[in-house]
């Protein structure tokens, strides 16, 4: 039933090779170089405007939907280029994203927001069993099936933009700032859920401005800066670096979890 | 009252028929986000080949090829047209319709020119007869086979693959890019189905009581404008029920304007466009326009 079924024809996994990316004449990524191997979980980091998203509107292929394109180096999965695909051809390799701040079918039910994750995929019979493997997951979901997903709390949006990336059956997912904006129960829930993906055998690309939660659930990761990778390496290492710590996790070290966002109210009576 | 009955039976399927056009204009809306100003050359286009064909390989072949020579033709616009210029601002590709739109309808009138063509229908100017309300047959055909055209385009709409994906991308066109929906095809299949409806709703504009097709058939199609536009032109909803409005409007007014003398003839047709007005002083979505439902 998982994605790891299928021969590996490359260990090697995504690879982004000196990637540039521009936005008109704006340069937004410069010499980019990353590696997420076949069944890891590889974690970027980075504030605001480092070039997260950008990177990852690279490897899917919706740059242009922001007017933005590829100005040099290249992408490649499992052995093929990505860089050049258009988004649905990416989808069709085996690379799915769930989106930063969730961008769910908010006036669509959620059973639909789930079959609309399953049209780039591969039939009937593989939808059903991806969707079985999401309400797996997310219990949740079944409950709220015939719910607009306008109306679910923000963490159950989340959950549903990540079953719904799933419902193509990705070998890699692509996960931009899953945990953003979610209380701190919810987060751990999230991250809970990516390492039950990964473990299920979908390689995961995890981009965080929550340095804690990404390096406790990545093996390896890039820090990026102004559209550079400005560190990389083993996650460990990293979360034990003066400069990581300063920079991203605050003195206070990893288990700094108050940061200003405050716990989202789930409204229990949408629930029926 | 019997009257009133006629009136309102005869702008319940003009309605219905007005809802065919604006459902078009909606969904071409929603998928391609350009506001289509060639519908009404689209219409006259399947209208035009029913008229053409329909002596020579019969009435229902020739409304069949009429409806798939206008989905061609919508089809072949979103093509050549509005998808070559996908990055361009909305607003300019709506103007570039205006053109489209200018193109297609001075080669039609050229082959048109001053002939009233009649469609070949079957009903002819037979009447319909339920006790003292009196209808011609071609308006109750009308009123059902949009009403089945509707309803099998919503179900379509609401269950099929299709539909799910014309949904996520109306919504979010970037995020469907992500799931794998092909955008291009999405657009295309707009125009095609939009074109479709079309070509019916100028069978249904041109046969009995109307003399026929002529080149101003596109013209009496703008009255869909209205109708889209009051709905919300981004509501499947809207379009159904602003094509009512427009219908019922548009009957009852004609049908009484003696008592409305001093506003001068054919307030009919002005109605309308009165109606659009009153309601986007109070509604500027529309009466089924976006309203926004997310919580974040």
């Amino acid at each position: 039933m998982d994605a790891a079924a299928k021969p590996p024809p490359d260990p090697a996994g995504l690879r982004v090779h000196d990637l540039e990316v521009a936005y008109g004449r704006v340069s937004a990524l410069r010499g980019v170089t990353l590696e997420a191997p076949r069944g890891a979980v590889v974690a970027v980091l980075g504030a605001n405007g480092a070039g997260k998203s950008t990177l990852l509107r690279a490897i899917s292929g919706t740059l242009r939907h922001h007017g933005g394109s590829i100005t040099g180096g290249d992408i490649a999965y499992a052995g093929a280029r990505l860089s050049g695909l258009d988004a649905a051809e990416v989808v069709a390799r085996g690379v799915t994203q769930s989106p930063e701040g969730r961008r769910i079918f908010a006036r669509m039910t959620v059973a639909e927001n789930l079959r609309a994750g399953a049209l780039g995929g591969a039939g009937r019979k593989a939808a059903a069993e991806a969707r079985e493997r999401v309400l797996d997951l997310f219990p949740v979901l079944a409950e709220r099936a015939a719910q607009r997903a306008g109306l679910l709390s923000g963490g159950e949006q989340q959950m549903l933009a990540i079953g719904r990336a799933l419902m193509a059956r990705p070998s890699l997912l692509l996960l931009d700032e899953p945990t953003l904006g979610l209380a701190p129960l919810m987060q751990q829930k999230i991250a809970e859920t990516v390492t039950e993906i990964n473990a299920q055998g979908t390689t995961v690309l995890l981009v965080e401005q929550n340095a804690a939660t990404a390096l406790a659930l990545a093996s390896h990761a890039y820090v990026l800066e102004v559209g550079e990778v400005a560190m990389s390496g083993p996650a460990a290492e990293l979360a034990s670096s003066d400069e990581v710590r300063r920079r991203y996790l605050g003195e206070g070290g990893p288990d700094d979890d108050e940061d200003d966002a405050a716990p989202r109210p789930v409204l229990t009576r949408w629930a029926g | 009252m019997t009257h009133f009955a006629e009136l309102l039976l005869n702008g319940v399927s003009m309605g219905a028929v007005y809802a065919l056009i604006a459902l078009g204009f909606v969904i071409i809306f929603k998928a391609s986000e350009v506001v289509n100003f060639a519908h009404a050359s689209l219409l006259l286009v399947g209208g035009f080949l029913v008229a053409e064909l329909h002596g020579r390989i019969g009435f229902l072949p020739a409304l069949l090829a009429g409806a798939a020579g206008a989905a061609l033709a919508g089809a072949f616009v979103e093509f050549a047209v509005i998808r070559r210029s996908r990055a361009a601002d909305h607003s300019v590709l709506a103007i570039v319709t205006i053109g489209v739109d200018i193109i297609l309808a001075t080669e039609l009138t050229r082959r048109i020119g001053t002939r009233v063509m009649a469609m070949g229908d079957p009903w002819g100017d037979a009447v319909l007869h339920l006790g003292p309300v009196s209808i011609a047959e071609t308006r109750v055909v009308a009123l059902i086979v949009a009403g089945a055209l509707i309803g099998t385009f919503l179900l379509a709409f609401k269950h099929t693959g299709w539909g799910v994906a014309m949904r996520a991308a109306a919504e979010d066109h970037e995020t469907a890019a992500l799931m794998g929906v092909r955008l291009g095809r999405v657009s295309l299949s707009a125009w095609a189905v939009a074109g479709a409806l079309a070509a019916v709703a100028a069978l249904f504009l041109t046969v009995f009581p109307t003399p026929g097709l002529d080149r101003t058939t596109g013209l009496v199609a703008l009255k869909a404008f209205p109708a889209a536009i009051l709905g919300g032109l981004d509501s499947t909803t809207g379009a159904l029920v602003g094509g009512l409005i427009i219908g019922v409007t548009e009957a009852l007014m004609s049908g009484y304007q003696g008592e409305f003398a001093f506003l001068g003839r054919g307030i009919g047709d002005v109605a309308p466009f009165l109606v659009m007005i009153i309601v986007l002083l109070f509604r500027p979505a529309g009466l089924f326009g976006t309203r926004e439902l997310t919580r974040v």
